[in-house]
């Protein structure tokens, strides 16, 4: 079992949340994991993205090879797009389809969906709204993650415990909320036949 | 279990383990997490391992071979290019040696996601002949922190510790080993070992002449550079540190079709290489950073020997290795199926909505509008985004204080108005020492500290300038009529224009301080309260 991912996001989305979730999931089923991350100035406001390897057998590189990715899992829509050539033929791009615009020249909405559509394998969910029914929109990122998780080899099982461990110094209402969040996003996409 | 660390966080566990008693760092991307890991370290904290930020990578080294000479193991942290201003006390611990075991930890930046350059610091470990430790991976990260703390006793010498960007900021599973206890406080055997008056470093540096043979023999003996034997011999490959994963990725778990030497410690074994050279066809060097081994095994004189690298173009010259390039270089067929749509626009980093260096820009672009021939140099640090628009509000950007420094060399030159827009911490870093040399002639330049109390651009650690800045000024000589403080907020823009302007038409060395919190430090502050 291997499974190799491309997050993305905006610097300040949080997709290292998502990431530690997965990564903290893996090793709950004794899994092995490189999750290779983007810290410093390319944080702020600037796209972001991070490579996360999970697999039963020892991983070598920390980076995913062109054309290797399973899953390009994004947290904005546009940026989703960006790591195309990251992606296997058969891969799928779970994107949040609410664009984050902080530059002048964000492209027509209608454009990127356009792109989106177009992929053999593409998946989107409007991962705020999903969210505020959660409790939060600070809880999209685990929207996001419980969009994607039917197509992820880790069980809901281990990924909520992983939400648990990520969230263990907040409060049970946090918590909560979190995994809420998560499995409103994942019956999303059980509800699409996945 | 298994604990999920990033490569920083593994060498921070590592140092803990292996019974440090102190680290000393500057934050600089991609090595900061290591102090961080420690400061939030309850085993840290039991233990009490010293672990406050220092004003500079220079002061750190100095401090950290000031435990190793009281007999306590010590770490001690910097981006590269922190090497350079720590160069000084790090040529001179190769000198004196150790007493406590110590490391110094130099994380490159190839690629530059966060940096200036990409400079390599296996060369400042050639340079100060000492061993260097370049590890492939997290794991093995944790492991050569133990062994570097007993190579450096062993061999009382000051010990390299060479990262790179991929494997500080990768997060992986590590085993853990069972903590040892920290040394007891030792002094030095010999007192003159740590005075390098030119009688006894004449002394001293024979001794680190004699010792390269022990270092290479290190080498031989232990797995830090191993040799894989391979069926086909028409290449031969070396490969070292992270480049090693890079190129076994290629091979989806199976061994390596050549040769392979993987070299994870300097200097490395001629042992392996010379097996090599003498079996294979052609060599081929997969190194991250400069063409370091590619080099040496050069040499200057014509070799018959086909040596493929960075240098013959078959690797990339310059930028980080992936598996994508190593395979390209090894003449593997790489796919992509689908390209990147037009429809995607470059997104840089930007200054954070409400951050306090907007407004100072704004200010310092209001007040030089009319005034054609104004120079901004600036520095190192989030306000570095002033290059970009809107803004469009500086000139120049070099190192860790240049900003002053320039700003005076232009003055004396003849440019006016010459301004200089520096951060706090990077103002204690490396910018009071040039303020002296401004005041010391008066030169006509305006120096703006824009002070948002804290290390914001590699995360928000504490600055060393926070609530010392006009002391610290006046301290230097600054004329206390001539240092301003503002607060750079909407409400107050035609004040602080003002302020500026009158400042920049000051003849002699004005200082601007413009000052309010990191909008993130506030907001994290708020939350925890």
């Amino acid at each position: 079992m291997k499974q190799d991912i491309i997050l993305s996001g905006v610097g300040g989305q949080g997709i290292v949340s998502i990431a530690s979730v997965i990564g903290l999931a893996a090793l709950e089923e004794n899994l092995h994991i490189k999750q290779s991350e983007v810290h410093g100035m390319s944080q702020r406001g600037g796209a972001v993205m991070s490579h996360l390897r999970v697999s039963s057998r020892p991983i070598a590189s920390d980076l995913i090879p062109a054309g290797g990715a399973d899953m390009i899992l994004s947290v904005e829509p546009m940026e989703s797009l960006r790591y195309l050539p990251y992606l296997s033929d058969k891969g799928w791009v779970i994107t949040n389809s609410k664009p984050f615009v902080n530059i002048d020249n964000y492209p027509e909405m209608e454009s990127v969906m356009n792109e989106l559509t177009r992929l053999p394998h593409s998946l989107m969910a409007d991962a705020e709204q999903l969210a505020e029914e959660a409790g939060s929109v600070r809880t999209s990122n685990m929207v996001i993650l419980g969009v994607a998780s039917p197509l992820l080899t880790l069980s809901a099982e281990a990924l909520e415990k992983g939400i648990q461990k990520l969230f263990s110094s907040k409060s049970q209402d946090i918590i909560d909320m979190n995994i809420k969040a998560f499995r409103i996003g994942r019956n999303f996409t059980k509800g699409k036949g996945f | 279990m298994k604990q999920l660390l990033l490569g920083d966080e593994a060498i921070a566990q590592g140092a803990i383990d292996a019974g440090i008693s102190g680290i000393y760092a500057y934050p600089g991307t991609p090595s900061t997490e290591i102090m961080e890991y420690i400061q939030k370290s309850k085993q840290a904290t039991d233990g009490k391992v010293h672990c406050r930020w220092s004003t500079n990578e220079k002061t750190a080294v100095e401090e950290a071979l000031g435990m190793s000479y009281a007999g306590k193991r010590s770490i001690v942290c910097m981006k590269h290019v922190g090497l350079n201003v720590a160069a000084d006390p790090f040529m001179n611990a190769a000198m004196t040696g150790v007493n406590g075991g110590m490391i110094v930890v130099s994380a490159d930046d190839p690629s530059m996601h966060s940096s200036q350059n990409e400079q390599d610091s296996r060369f400042y470990g050639k340079f100060a002949m000492i061993p260097v430790l370049e590890p492939s991976n997290q794991q093995e990260a944790y492991d050569m922190v133990h062994y570097g703390f007993d190579l450096s006793e062993r061999l009382q010498t000051p010990v390299l510790f060479r990262i790179t960007t991929r494997l500080a900021h990768s997060r992986t599973g590590i085993d853990l080993k069972t903590p040892r206890a920290q040394n007891l406080l030792k002094m030095p055997q010999d007192t003159r070992q740590f005075i390098l008056l030119p009688a006894n470093a004449r002394v001293r540096y024979k001794r680190l002449i004699g010792l390269q043979n022990d270092f290479a023999k290190e080498t031989e003996t232990n797995d830090n550079v191993s040799y894989t034997d391979g069926a086909d011999k028409s290449l031969g490959i070396i490969a070292c540190g992270l480049a090693y994963n890079y190129l076994m990725e290629n091979y989806n778990n199976a061994p390596c079709p050549y040769p392979v030497v993987k070299i994870c410690q300097y200097p490395f074994s001629t042992k392996h290489i010379n097996h090599l050279i003498n079996t294979c066809k052609e060599i081929l060097v997969l190194e991250e950073g400069f063409p370091f081994v590619e080099e040496q095994l050069k040499g200057i004189t014509e070799t018959k020997l086909i040596i493929k690298g960075r240098l013959s173009g078959d690797v990339p010259r310059d930028g980080e290795l992936n598996p994508t390039i190593i395979a390209q270089s090894l003449g593997m067929e790489t796919k992509s199926s689908f390209k990147v749509p037009s429809v995607v626009m470059m997104r840089p980093p930007q200054l954070c909505k409400g951050c306090s260096h907007i407004d100072t820009y704004n200010a310092i672009v209001e007040a030089t509008a009319s005034m054609n021939l104004h120079r901004v140099f600036s520095d190192i640090g989030c306000y570095t985004l002033g290059a970009l628009p809107p803004y469009n509000a500086i000139h120049t950007c070099v190192d860790m204080g240049a900003s002053i420094t320039m700003a005076k060399g232009a003055a004396d030159a003849g440019v006016w108005p010459s301004i200089a827009v520096i951060g706090d911490s990077t103002f204690t870093h490396s910018g009071m020492t040039g303020l002296l040399d401004a005041v010391l002639e008066n030169t006509d330049i305006t120096v703006i500290i824009s002070d948002n109390e804290t290390t914001g651009m590699t995360g928000g650690q504490d600055s060393a300038a926070t609530d010392r800045l006009q002391q610290i000024c006046l301290g230097l000589g600054v004329d206390p009529a001539h240092v301003k403080t503002i607060i750079p907020l909407k409400k107050n823009h035609a004040e602080n224009v003002q302020v500026i302007r009158d400042e920049i038409n000051y003849k002699g060395v004005s200082v601007v301080i413009s000052q309010r919190e990191c909008i993130q430090t506030s907001a994290r502050k708020h939350r925890k309260s």
